[in-house]
């Protein structure tokens, strides 16, 4: 395999890993908080679709990211009123989101589109356009960094760089902020922070919040950037991804990186069966890649690896106490 | 000296549906003191104090505090009128650090770094000023329960509360643990801080505090100064009629050894020596007491007599050895042979919470013939009829077998256990906490079956942590400590001071 090979692989891996690390994180921020997300699928869905139907019908990407993050965060909000203010149970509400988006998004594409419940393919003002990093022509030429800088970190679209860049962000937030320690406490002990004099309702409505739209920016990336439209079931599982990269991240903004990464590398590999067969000199079946990720999450979670300990209050409602 | 009450509650009333928790409920607590509460479970002092720290709000009613007329909607509220609480229950984040927790709702800004350092230094103040030295870096889960506690009066403190209410602060502390928050308390005190102690406890409402108050159903029944009253005064106060604070019982007639044990010893599954070659015997006919502080082999002495921990040495019940290595005999097997139980936690051992009263019942027992309906069935309505029965005789309220078991009070609960065990008319009946957590009109009826089980000819050992229990209804005593038995009286010639210097492990003249 020569480098170049590489290059794509990786390229491809930052690609797909992109929509992963935004749903993980949306799912960090809402679980660290105590609240259980199953529905960053739904989330996704929900946000491919009406960013897609918006850009194709304004011709504006931002009208889209408008509409994608507002359909993200209105689920989130079904959500926080499910397992918040009626404390509900969260598994249950997430599933219902899932299934209310798989099945809402097609509906609606089919009434508006008629193109069997995808939207029209979204022209190019209509889509995040891959932007080029000054200077990355000029060092193509140079061997090994200047090719990584100008096919690797270059010519990604605007969400990739704003995805990556979320990870500093949500750990600075998380541990260096008042709002960051206020939210991991109420997802440990929100008794604590209820008798500190913080209202756990809020704190939770805001986790729930940031989630719905950092998920919403997920979904967004895969109808406008990844691919030039919504088709039907377009997340493919890719919340479950995230929901297993979480816990294989320990709910971890870093961790998290590095786990999105991984199973986002496995995808890239499962595309290009001819490279794995000529390292491993074996045909892996596309299948077994795809799998991994679920097979490396039962594998943390059986203890194998160190162990994933879930924030304390997590799925649980709170309910004040005599 | 200033006499403008520190905290003057007028007319607080609180319902929750048809129970009135707080009826009217007027009292002064001036500054600088310990002002005690003291009542029986369900008399309503939580409740007040959650009024006070806004979790509840008040029906009706007035709160002052230092003169000023305020409304305490919620715990912000409260911290700001300069109250902290200090709960039963902890509210502390368990993977957090000292600081962070110290910090938590009272940052400074709305970056953590500042506030951090700004509460480090007043920590280390604190820590010197008051005897509450605990590492600020330490995670919350790796201090001692005696150290959590300091955290949550350094929280207060941190929101620099004048007045502090502790809510049954000794409950979760060894002695020695509890004396020190004592003098914490005074130190405080002596600072010029108010402090309300919530307690169920005499002995603490004597030694700590300058005022107590008495309630009782939801009313305050009087406030008096400490050094003018004595314990027998309060129990009456609280419990609204005389109390007999020994049980009413005929002397025992011993009728020869029923258990005898020999050399009785436990290693834990940590490696830890947990009783270290016991020896002691009991008769029919004898209530036998074990005193000791919570933690010095009574548990485990119940578990292996029970038949659910291994042990090495020799136990004899009317004459015949019972295996000890847990191969040939168990839980079951030793209620066959006549040893009932009645175990130190009877939620997590002595009642299945989310099944019904019947099924409970019938738990240990239910091999029994008369339970059968054939040999694949039971008998589900001999079963709920017993049972029936059985709560009237234990006087079971409400005498629902239907009703699940969390849905008793702890009382009720007992009763059932004590009802199970006791109707089966054992030899041996362990009995571990007879009344924890349970009011004194039902622990008046559960030392009344006691005592008539002994007086059917029938040994009994009774584990309390309750030195008044076992003072009360044991004939003799003996008192654990290490693991060890530091000696043996009888309970109508030793009192509470020489029973506690054992307790404490000391043999001084010792007979």
């Amino acid at each position: 395999m020569d480098f170049g090979t590489l290059l794509q692989i990786l390229d491809t891996t930052v690609r797909l890993a992109t929509p992963l690390l935004f749903a993980c994180l949306a799912g960090l921020v809402s679980e660290r908080a105590g609240i259980f997300d199953i529905g960053l699928e739904g989330k996704l869905l929900a946000a491919a679709f009406f960013s897609a139907a918006f850009a194709a019908v304004t011709g504006s990407v931002w009208v889209g990211l408008l509409a994608g993050i507002l359909a993200s965060l209105a689920l989130s909000l079904i959500h926080g009123l499910a397992s918040i203010t009626f404390r509900g149970n969260q598994l249950i509400s997430g599933v219902a989101i899932n299934f209310l988006a798989a099945g809402l998004t097609v509906l609606i594409a089919q009434s508006w589109f008629q193109q069997g419940g995808r939207t029209p393919s979204l022209a190019d003002d209509a889509r995040f356009q891959e932007i080029t990093l000054p200077f990355a022509d000029a060092f193509s030429g140079l061997p090994y960094i200047g090719q990584s800088y100008s096919e690797l970190f270059s010519g990604h679209s605007l969400l990739v760089y704003v995805g990556f860049l979320t990870v500093p962000l949500v750990w600075w937030v998380l541990f260096r902020t008042r709002f960051g320690l206020r939210l991991r406490a109420v997802g440990e002990n929100p008794a604590a922070v209820d008798t500190a004099g913080v209202s756990v309702v809020r704190l939770r409505y805001a986790a729930v919040m940031i989630c719905g739209v950092l998920c919403g920016l997920g979904g967004i990336y895969l109808a406008t950037g990844l691919q030039a439209g919504f088709v039907k079931d377009m997340s493919s599982g890719r919340g479950f991804i995230a929901l297993a990269a979480l816990i294989f991240a320990k709910w971890r903004p870093w961790y998290a990186l590095f786990a999105c990464l991984l199973f986002g590398f496995f995808q890239a590999l499962s595309f290009r069966p001819d490279v794995v067969e000529t390292v491993t000199t074996v045909a892996i079946p596309g299948q077994l890649l795809d799998a991994l990720p679920y097979i490396l999450t039962v594998v943390i979670l059986a203890g194998f690896v160190g162990k994933a300990v879930p924030p304390r209050a997590g799925g649980e409602p709170y309910v004040k106490e005599r | 000296m200033n006499d403008t009450p520190a905290i003057q509650l007028k007319g607080i009333s609180k319902s929750f549906g048809p129970v009135q928790a707080n009826k009217d409920i007027s009292i002064r607590v001036m500054p600088g003191t310990i002002h005690g509460i003291i009542g029986e479970n369900g008399a309503g002092k939580s409740t007040l104090m959650s009024i006070l720290y806004g979790f509840y709000k008040a029906d009706a009613g007035e709160i002052f505090i230092s003169g000023q007329k305020t409304e305490i909607p919620d715990s912000q509220a409260a911290i700001a009128a300069g109250i902290g609480m200090v709960f039963q229950h902890f509210k502390l984040v368990e993977n957090f650090s000292v600081l962070e927790n110290v910090v938590l709702g009272a940052e400074d800004g709305a970056l953590l770094r500042p506030s951090l350092a700004k509460a480090r230094a007043l920590l280390t103040d604190l820590a010197r000023e008051y005897e509450l030295s605990v590492d600020p870096d330490e995670t919350i889960e790796e201090l001692s329960v005696g150290h959590q506690q300091r955290v949550e009066i350094l929280k207060a403190l941190y929101r620099q509360a004048d007045i502090l209410i502790l809510d049954e602060p000794t409950g979760v502390l060894t002695p020695s643990e509890a004396d020190h928050l004592f003098r914490i308390l005074k130190g405080l005190r002596d600072e010029g801080k108010t402090i309300i102690l919530i307690t169920h406890k005499l002995r603490e409402i004597m030694d700590v505090t300058d005022t107590v108050s008495v309630m009782r159903r939801g009313e305050m029944t009087a406030t008096v100064k400490t050094a003018e009253t004595n314990p027998q005064e309060l129990a009456e106060l609280m419990v609204g009629r005389k109390v007999l604070l020994r049980v009413d019982k005929v002397p025992a007639q011993p009728r020869g050894d029923v258990l005898k044990v020999e050399n009785l010893s436990v290693v834990d599954e940590d490696g830890v020596e947990r009783l270290k070659g016991i020896d002691f015997s009991i008769q029919g006919g004898e209530i036998l007491g074990i005193a000791g502080v919570a933690g010095n082999g009574q548990s485990e002495l119940l578990e292996v007599l029970g038949g659910y921990r291994a042990a090495t040495g020799s136990v004899l019940l009317n004459g015949q050895t019972i295996d000890l290595t847990g191969s040939q005999s168990d839980g079951r097997t030793r209620r066959a042979r006549g040893i009932a139980h009645v175990p130190e936690d009877r939620q997590r051992e002595g009642l299945i919470l989310d099944y019904s009263a019947w099924e409970n019942m019938v738990f240990g027992y239910h091999h029994a013939p008369e339970y059968q309906a054939s040999s694949l069935f039971m008998d589900n309505a001999a079963i709920r009829a017993d049972t029936e029965a059985k709560m009237q005789r234990f006087d079971v309220r409400p005498p629902l077998p239907g009703l699940a078991a969390k849905n008793f009070s702890g009382g009720n609960q007992q009763k059932i256990v004590l009802a199970r065990e006791i109707e089966r008319d054992p030899d041996l009946l362990l009995v571990g906490q007879p009344t924890r957590g349970v009011d004194i009109g039902a622990i008046e009826f559960i030392h009344q079956q006691i005592v008539a089980l002994r007086d059917r000819g029938k040994a009994i050992l009774l584990v309390s942590v309750e030195l008044d229990e076992i003072l009360s209804l044991a004939d003799r005593i003996v008192v654990m400590f290490d693991g060890q038995i530091m000696g043996e009286r009888l309970a109508h010639s030793t009192d509470e001071r020489e029973l506690g210097l054992l307790m404490a492990g000391v043999t001084e003249g010792a007979a």
